[in-house]
């Protein structure tokens, strides 16, 4: 054993890959700096603010509470994998056309919390809306929008499923 | 800032667990869900030489039903103990308690082994742990042991678990069918950390209190027993009159400190009226009594 960089396989954004990490390296700062997909931002860095939340095998989790090489097998999926062909998602679009966000520091992470959100549950309620996004800190909108974005994402989605 | 260096090393069966254990003792450091400890590696607060994942070892998650109580492995995710049948039939405060423990990211990676052996002072389940007498199942190079959970917490972010040590399982006493279980707390925010809280087990036939155990948490280094307020409600049940001498006496037998979210005469006040909402909803009254 030694603290020398680990061999580790995993798929991100549908893609597998193999690379190697450190232990110490958290799964946030190797999706930033070895990954570059540069859309998952770090807030608080121990799990207070929700900016760095990705699935990690469908689950929401905040990036910066696990190594990387607790990855090892794992399906990531990160903001960036949200994009369609044809532009954005309905639910970044969504997010714009409700002015649900003004920095965008905190948005990758509440996409992916409400992302994961509407795969579960495609009709949530405002309170569901708001649970499920509790853990995602943001500093400028007042969440109201947000919250709003998240249900217009909803009814679109049950008018046209995707 | 950013953690710093350890080796790491996912052990696949326990007696490895308990080999490495043994050969690292207090250089070592099991993570479980990481949702407590790697935020304090973050801050470099903890810094292990060596971290043993349990996270790819096999026979640690489980919910079993046996008998008198329930068995949780020890990496049994707290969503999926708080979403289990078996919980919310058998041990219904336990369901109830892990419905506060934190947004949906942290939860579904949070176990119910990690958050008792982290023994955080605003963390729900130990104040769960020490109203229904839990015992704490412990294993090391030594064997297995069993701790009840009033000698198992000891202070912020200290137990029982001895370094060459880890908890293997957790029991949790079967609550009676008709029993009245409540958790209930008060955060600064939503799903935020809690500032105090209250874990409520009672047996009543009609008024009369035959059984009741009362922790509250966020008044002490670990949960603690409401022993005056339980004794007036053993003897004197739940009525109105009691519930409020029950109320007063929990407010003057906690001696909590303040801190940045709350004062102690805050806590102490919000003990009291926690403890007076849970009995009134016990005794079937409305909570605007």
């Amino acid at each position: 054993m030694s603290d020398e960089a680990v061999a580790i396989e995993l798929t991100v954004n549908g893609t597998r890959m193999q690379a190697q990490a450190e232990p110490r390296m958290l799964l946030a700062d190797f999706i930033r700096h070895r990954l570059h997909l540069t859309g998952t931002h770090v807030g608080c860095a121990h799990g207070a603010c929700g900016a760095c939340t990705v699935l990690v095998n469908g689950q929401p989790a905040r990036s910066c509470l696990m190594f990387a090489v607790q990855a090892q097998g794992a399906e990531v999926m990160t903001v960036e994998a949200l994009e369609t062909p044809e532009g954005l998602s309905p639910l970044q679009e969504e997010f714009r056309n409700h002015h649900a966000l003004q920095c965008g520091f905190c948005t990758p992470g509440m996409l992916i919390s409400a992302h994961a959100l509407l795969s579960e549950n495609p009709s949530p309620t405002q309170q569901e809306i708001r649970k499920a996004l509790a853990g995602n800190l943001c500093r400028c909108t007042g969440y109201n929008t947000i919250v709003h974005a998240v249900e217009a994402t909803a009814r679109r989605i049950r008018i046209q499923p995707a | 800032m950013k953690p710093a260096a350890f080796s790491y090393v996912a052990p696949k069966e326990v007696p490895e667990v308990v080999g490495l254990l043994a050969k690292h003792g207090s250089d070592a450091r099991v993570i479980a869900g990481g949702q407590s400890l790697v935020p304090l590696m973050n801050l470099r607060i903890m810094q292990p030489a060596v971290l043993i994942d349990l996270n790819r070892c096999n026979g640690l998650d489980y919910i079993e039903h046996r008998g008198a109580y329930l068995a949780f492995g020890p990496m049994t995710r707290q969503i999926v103990a708080m979403k289990s049948a078996l919980v919310r039939e058998h041990c219904p405060l336990v369901a109830q308690a892990l419905e506060w423990t934190g947004p949906v990211a942290v939860r579904s990676h949070a176990t119910v082994g990690g958050t008792l052996a982290h023994a955080d002072r605003v963390a729900e389940l130990p104040a769960v742990a020490i109203a229904l007498d839990a015992v704490m199942v412990i294993e090391g190079a030594k064997g297995r042991r069993e701790v009840g959970a009033a000698d198992f917490f000891q202070g912020d972010l200290t137990t029982a678990i001895e370094p060459e040590e880890f908890l293997r399982e957790v029991r949790f006493p079967v609550c009676k069918p008709d029993a009245y279980t409540n958790f209930s707390e008060v955060s600064v925010r939503q799903e935020g950390v809690a500032v105090i809280g209250l874990a409520v087990y009672l047996e009543s036939r009609g008024e009369k209190v035959h059984k009741v155990a009362l922790a509250a948490m966020g008044v002490d280094s670990a949960p603690v027993r409401l022993r005056k307020a339980e004794s007036l409600v053993l003897q004197r049940g739940l009525g109105a009159g009691a519930v409020q001498e029950a109320a007063a006496a929990a407010c003057s037998e906690v001696d909590p400190m303040p801190d940045l979210y709350a004062s102690a005469a805050y806590r102490r006040h919000v003990i009291g009226a926690l403890l007076k909402k849970a009995l009134v909803g016990a005794a079937g009254r409305s909570p605007d009594e």
